[in-house]
């Protein structure tokens, strides 16, 4: 026992004396929630969206007054009036405007004769977010001009009412879950991957080996260290983006005990994974190459970015192997839902098992001579 | 092989590892797939004594130190360390010893004191006790007043200070030390010579030191042995060493112009034991009376009209020794050995 907790004294004192580890493991993750947190799942805004009206006549006006609408009200985008249709499409080719519509010649004549009036819409599908949004939004405004003016006797548009049961989630808070698992990956990658690995290269281990430590209370004495630096990076990343993305969950005494659980899940969790991949490991650049290769394998297919149920096939059986989605589908289920200990307890159960097999599978592959 | 290796006979040897042997190896090998990095090597080391490994890197030494102190598994022999068993009784072998690794492994990020604790703990050395031992230590190597500096604010000579009082922070009966002054400064390194001969006699240590340096293993080893290509090719004190070699005197000399005769013009002077040929017309003349030598020398270019870039004379070295049981100079064999590393464990050679 003295010996297990002298590795994680060393461990920890080095850990504490340089602050730049934990620093470093949180840095990514939070330029990650406040970059593609402001960045992704917002509304689309201020598009420019080129106006070619060939008909003039009355149907145009309406056309022109939903147009405006749509400007002030919901500003997905803005109208730009264009004379020539060649020139608003050859304007969308060069990236001037996002979108051009074209509002025919004899289109008032089609809409009063009922003879498929159309309304042109040229849009950039090489954005598809910016294109979608255009589409989505001049959709809903032909719904509307398609009502008609007298309502019908028999009422057939049936409508689905949509309950959400949580407030709006902002993509900040959808993208915190994943950033409090980076920011524990990033740890245990640095602390128990890289400075493992380095450790052994300069000749620290040669100078544990040559003492009557045990391997069991070696491997047990590097982990829980590992595990507890990945703990402190999980709670520092927790606060820090929760206060960030405005979550008061983490002031719900029942909701700090459920993400303490889960972080400590995650802790033993990835920290067994990084034992497992760099127990034989002997150089130093082998960590550092794999890190962006682990961090898109696990990090991506988790449901951190978007949801599982997007991915084909073989990328949700991945997901279903990886840490990293039960360890976000809790946070997820606590920051989120406040959704208490039932909702995440197949991810405990994942969590600590998976920590806890590739433990075993890792003690016997550890080598107590060089 | 020289004379001075004598095997003793495996009963014998036995008495003396459970004896006055510290460590008793017996046709200890090491192979790597098909290569042999050790190969059959024998030796005894008496209690209280420093015994040094001297030869180029990549000779075997410190696979060798590494099989004494349960680093790397044995292919076959048998080492006894304080009479213990290597193999099936490594544990106890582990408490006896302290070792110094070539590297300086000491976390610069903590304190010396905290270096010290923290192997102290790894041994379980008890609190009172452990307290006591880093003060006298710390005494041992002068760095009582650095104690509670971080390791990164100290020198070389500093770190390698703290490196030999964590080795002895838990009271070992044996100590190996992996080339323990390989990056120094001349001062440090005499200044680790002093310490190390000091320990040896404050606290009875029985020391193992694996060097490069001649004049390390001259100044500091009570018996060398010479490794080289993973075998032992002399061992006996340095005295013992250098009697062994024929000659008392080298004459190094340098003629202006190379001529094949030179060879056997310098073998038929009086009293040369031996002449090696080095690089660029430079010749190395083993005899047992340098002043005659010299003079005959030259005489002899002044007959041949031959003029002579340099003489020197010097007494016999263990640097003379090596080249006698091994054919080469260490000094050559350690700057092919800043290109040529040692394979690593499990590569194919």
């Amino acid at each position: 026992m003295n010996r297990f907790l002298a590795i994680v004294e060393r461990e920890m004192r080095k850990f504490f004396r340089s602050p730049v580890l934990m620093i470093m493991s949180m840095m990514l993750p939070i330029v990650q929630l406040v970059i593609l947190g402001h960045a992704l799942g917002g509304h689309v805004k201020g598009a420019r969206v080129a106006v070619v009206d060939e008909d003039l006549g009355p149907q145009a006006v309406r056309v022109h007054e939903a147009l405006t609408a749509v400007a002030v009200n919901v500003a997905t985008f803005t109208t730009v009036p264009y004379a020539d249709e060649q020139q608003a499409r050859e304007d969308v080719r060069t990236g001037k405007v996002d979108a051009a519509i074209i509002i025919p010649a004899q289109y008032s004549h089609r809409v009063y004769a009922k003879n498929a009036p159309r309304i042109g819409l040229v849009v950039d599908n090489t954005d598809q977010i910016v294109s979608g949004a255009i589409e989505s939004e001049m959709q809903s405004l032909v719904d509307a001009l398609n009502q008609p003016d007298v309502p019908k006797r028999v009422f057939t548009d049936i409508g689905l009412r949509i309950v959400e049961i949580y407030p709006f989630v902002e993509y900040m808070k959808y993208l915190l879950a994943g950033s409090i698992a980076l920011a524990m990956y990033i740890s245990v990658m640095i602390g128990g991957g890289m400075l493992y690995i380095d450790d052994k290269a300069r000749g620290v281990h040669e100078g544990y080996l040559v003492t009557p430590i045990s391997k069991l209370e070696l491997v047990m004495g590097l982990n829980a260290a590992g595990a507890i630096k990945a703990v402190l990076s999980g709670i520092c990343l927790t606060v820090i983006g929760s206060m960030m993305a405005g979550l008061g969950t983490i002031f719900h005494p029942d909701a700090v005990l459920n993400l303490l659980l889960l972080i400590l899940g995650t802790s033993i969790a990835f920290n067994g994974m990084m034992f497992l991949m760099m127990v034989r490991v002997d150089d130093p650049l082998v960590p550092r190459a794999m890190f962006g290769v682990l961090n898109t394998l696990l990090f991506f297919p988790s449901g951190a970015i978007s949801p599982i149920s997007q991915f084909p096939k073989w990328l949700q059986k991945i997901a279903f192997v990886d840490p990293f989605t039960y360890a976000i589908h809790g946070f997820k289920s606590i920051l989120l839902k406040d959704g208490g200990f039932v909702s995440i307890q197949s991810d405990l159960l994942f969590l600590f098992a998976f920590g806890i097999g590739t433990l075993l599978i890792a003690t016997p592959l550890f080598k107590r001579t060089l | 092989m020289t004379a001075l290796l004598r095997q003793k006979p495996h009963d014998e040897q036995a008495v003396d590892a459970a004896g006055a042997s510290a460590i008793a190896v017996e046709n200890i090998v090491k192979r790597y797939g098909t290569f042999e990095a050790v190969k059959g090597v024998s030796f005894e080391v008496k209690s209280g004594e420093i015994f040094g490994l001297l030869g180029p890197n990549g000779a075997g030494k410190s696979t060798l130190i590494r099989m004494m102190t349960t680093l790397i598994p044995v292919t076959s022999g048998r080492a006894l360390v304080g009479g213990h068993d290597v193999v099936k009784e490594p544990n106890a072998v582990r408490h006896m010893i302290g070792v110094i690794p070539q590297a300086l492994t000491s976390d610069q990020d903590l304190t010396v004191e905290e270096n010290l604790s923290i192997y102290a703990k790894l041994y379980s050395v008890p609190k009172v006790q452990r307290e006591k031992n880093i003060a006298e230590v710390l005494e041992a190597v002068d760095l009582t007043k650095w104690r509670g500096a971080q390791t990164k604010t100290l020198s070389g000579g500093m770190r390698r200070r703290l490196e030999i009082a964590r080795g002895l922070v838990h009271n070992p009966r044996i100590f190996f030390l992996d080339e323990p002054t390989t990056g120094l400064d001349p001062v440090s390194r005499i200044a680790v010579w002093e310490m190390l001969n000091n320990l040896k006699k404050s606290r009875s240590l029985t020391m193992l030191i694996t060097t490069h340096y001649m004049e390390e293993a001259d100044r500091l080893c009570d018996r060398i042995a010479i490794v080289d290509h993973g075998k032992l090719v002399a061992l006996g004190t340095p005295v013992e060493l250098k009697q062994s070699v024929p000659g008392s005197n080298v004459v190094e000399v340098q003629f202006n112009r190379e001529d094949p005769e030179w060879q056997s013009r310098l073998q038929a002077l009086p009293g040369v034991t031996d002449v090696q040929s080095q690089s660029a017309g430079v010749y190395r003349v083993l005899t047992s009376n340098g002043s005659q030598t010299t003079t005959q020398l030259v005489e002899m270019a002044a007959g041949l009209g031959e003029q002579l870039t340099s003489l020197s004379v010097q007494n016999t070295s263990l640097d003379d020794v090596f080249v006698h049981y091994t054919g080469r100079q260490l000094r050559d064999e350690q700057v092919k050995a800043v290109f040529q590393m040692p394979p690593r464990p499990g590569a194919q050679p």
